[in-house]
């Protein structure tokens, strides 16, 4: 088996994924305790170490999957094993050169890009590398995608335009005008989001027709379906994000209108849902199960909450609150991070001849991190009520009253936060061993 | 093996679904606001480099969008006993979580431009806002403001 850099894209992956939650912890702990690290490490440090942390640790897992499922395939052969690593490498070095540059307070960027505008053409050459690599791989050599290959690679290939959009700030002619900048700036974030999810979900669906072994899981005209439909609001359906802004009205009308095509999407899984519940555990997959079934409830639990925002009317109490922060923790880590969960123990179980040794110890870890998970959720859900409530029908209350009536939501976030922080250690520890272990093996 | 009249046709589809999107994000790239033509003086520019380089946004929101530790800036320079001097006063205060910056006169007085000019551009919260029975929610616009 081919494993080497796939492997060590993944051990990178989990690593930052370790450190997104070291950093959450310590920046939630400034809501409760403002001068706690307010001199060496502030918060507008620790926000970004965190974001850029959680965002490489989705980017990370997701690539180094693809690269193991490609390498590995009876279908196809990856084309430049070279290519593979320097991607790696490549995207290794931006990232100490990132935290390097957070470390020294040097930051320059929008929100969620908040490093230095350099660094971005490194990243971008990663994502051009992996495009070349992944449509040589397949382009002439096989015929009749199923829908993940479609998914992998259209998520590379709007990742690569996203990334540029959400550059276009350095051109003056939108940053003189601030709206346009900000919707622009809304626009591709959201855009890019939507791409990487197009790795993930494609992600997903492949390890439900390899755990199930059946090829047709990714043929149906259904699964194609979902796949325009989910590229279309990646396309068009950002604009909830920047409903509050003065931009034209159409903009606002066209997202609107495609956003609830998602309801679409929710009633089939309803459906679903009742038919996955009597599939017989696969023993050999039950970690992997475990996970895709956890990610299953928090898509539904978040597309409800998405579409109620797509409203617009919802849509003006909700945006500026916790609320947002909920729906993105809940798809990051909810969805997103169960999925690739699913990826990475299925992984194992296929590189490791004895995964099975630390199952307890993952099944327990499991369970305190979905336990934690909810309450968490439904903190930040609640904070945002009270939020939107001050928002827009109290009069007079200062924003230091309000946060300081906040005060038990972040608390409990905060302790579930460690919650989440002991599952995932319990379950990402042991697996980063097992791969160190099978790299070792596979040098002698 | 050939290719199957579904491929055909995604691939179809899928050329369509582009071609859109191309026409639809040059629309938004040139037309995004037609209320509001305002643009940042070199000053605010300036000021905006500054948001940026201090992470401004990670406490802060503009338009409701950014870090939840801090206020909301959008209007805080026309709001009634805020203003100019008072943003000034808090920009090396180092109150509360806010790190205590070292910025010069010049500086505040750009982070100030830049606020101002934020502020002409809309209104957040829009409390004023008239919600449809449809969902839709009609925003006050800054030039509709009842002065
Ligand atoms: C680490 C978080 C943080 C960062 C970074 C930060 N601020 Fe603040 N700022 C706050 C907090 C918290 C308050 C509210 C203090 C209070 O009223 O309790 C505040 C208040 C303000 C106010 C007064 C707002 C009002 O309506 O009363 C202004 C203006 C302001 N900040 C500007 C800035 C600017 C400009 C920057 C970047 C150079 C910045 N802040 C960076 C946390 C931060």
């Amino acid at each position: 088996m081919k494993t080497k850099t796939p492997l060590l894209f993944i051990i990178f992956g989990m690593i930052a994924l370790l450190l997104a939650m070291l950093f959450g912890l310590l920046a939630g702990t400034q809501y409760l305790l403002p001068d706690f690290l307010k001199e060496s490490l502030p918060f507008n440090s620790l926000r970004p170490f965190h974001a850029t942390s959680a965002l490489s640790w989705i980017i990370l897992c997701a690539t180094g999957g693809l690269y193991f499922y490609i390498s590995n395939s009876d279908e196809v052969k990856l084309h430049s094993d070279r290519l593979m690593k320097i991607h790696l490498w490549l995207f290794i070095a931006t990232g100490i050169a990132i935290y390097t540059a957070y470390a020294f307070g040097k930051f320059g960027g929008k929100e969620y890009l908040e490093f230095p505008a350099l660094l971005i053409v490194p990243i971008l050459l990663g994502w051009v590398l992996f495009g070349i690599n992944y449509f040589k791989s397949f382009v002439g050599k096989l015929k009749n995608w199923p829908v993940y290959y479609w998914m992998w690679g259209t998520g590379i290939v709007f990742m690569i335009f996203h990334l540029s959009e959400a550059y276009f700030w350095l051109s003056p002619y939108i940053r003189n005008n601030f709206i346009r900048d900000l919707s622009i700036q809304w626009k591709a974030g959201g855009s890019f989001v939507g791409s990487w999810n197009m790795l993930v979900y494609g992600t997903a669906i492949y390890l439900m027709s390899k755990i199930k072994k059946d090829d047709q899981i990714g043929r149906t005209k259904l699964a194609f379906f979902f796949y325009f439909l989910g590229l279309s609001n990646l396309m068009f359906g950002w604009a909830h994000h920047v409903y509050i802004l003065p931009t034209a009205p159409w903009i606002r009308y066209f997202a609107y209108a495609i956003n609830m095509t998602e309801w679409i999407i929710l009633f089939s899984m309803l459906y679903d849902w009742k038919k996955s519940l009597s599939q017989e555990t696969i023993k050999i997959n039950f970690l992997p199960y475990k996970f895709l079934m956890a990610a299953d409830l928090w898509i539904f639990l978040n597309l409800i909450i998405a579409i109620l925002f797509s409203i617009p009317a919802i849509n003006m109490y909700t945006h500026g609150t916790h609320i947002t922060v909920a729906h993105s923790m809940g798809t990051t880590i909810g969805i997103n991070t169960t999925i690739l969960l699913a990826s990475v123990t299925y992984i194992l179980s296929l590189v490791s001849s004895d995964w099975q040794k630390d199952l307890k110890k993952m099944i327990l870890g499991f369970k305190i991190f979905h336990l934690s998970l909810i309450i968490f959720f439904f903190a930040l859900v609640l904070a945002g009520v009270k939020k939107s409530v001050w928002m827009y029908f109290t009069q007079d209350m200062a924003f230091s009253e309000m946060q300081n009536s906040l005060h038990w939501f972040y608390l409990i976030f905060l302790l579930f936060g460690v919650g989440i922080l002991i599952g995932l250690s319990l379950i990402i520890l042991p697996t980063i061993n097992q791969f160190i272990a099978v790299i070792r093996k596979s040098k002698k | 093996m050939k290719r199957t009249s579904s491929t055909r046709f995604y691939m179809g589809f899928l050329a369509v679904l582009i071609t859109l999107f191309a026409i639809y994000n040059f629309t938004v790239y040139t037309k995004t606001n037609p209320e509001s033509d305002l643009l940042l003086s070199r000053e605010a520019i300036k000021g905006e480099d500054l948001w940026q380089q201090n992470n401004c946004f990670s406490c802060h929101q503009l338009y409701g969008l950014g870090g939840y530790l801090g206020p909301d800036l959008t209007n805080t320079y026309s709001t009634d006993g805020k203003g100019e001097a008072y943003i000034k006063a808090f920009l090396n205060s180092g109150i509360k979580t806010m790190p205590k910056f070292n910025f010069t006169e010049k500086e505040k007085s750009n982070l100030v431009a830049f606020l101002k000019e934020v502020d002409q551009t809309g209104i957040y919260p829009n409390l004023n806002a008239k919600i449809e029975k449809t969902g839709w929610v009609t925003l006050e616009y800054k030039s509709q403001k009842a002065k």
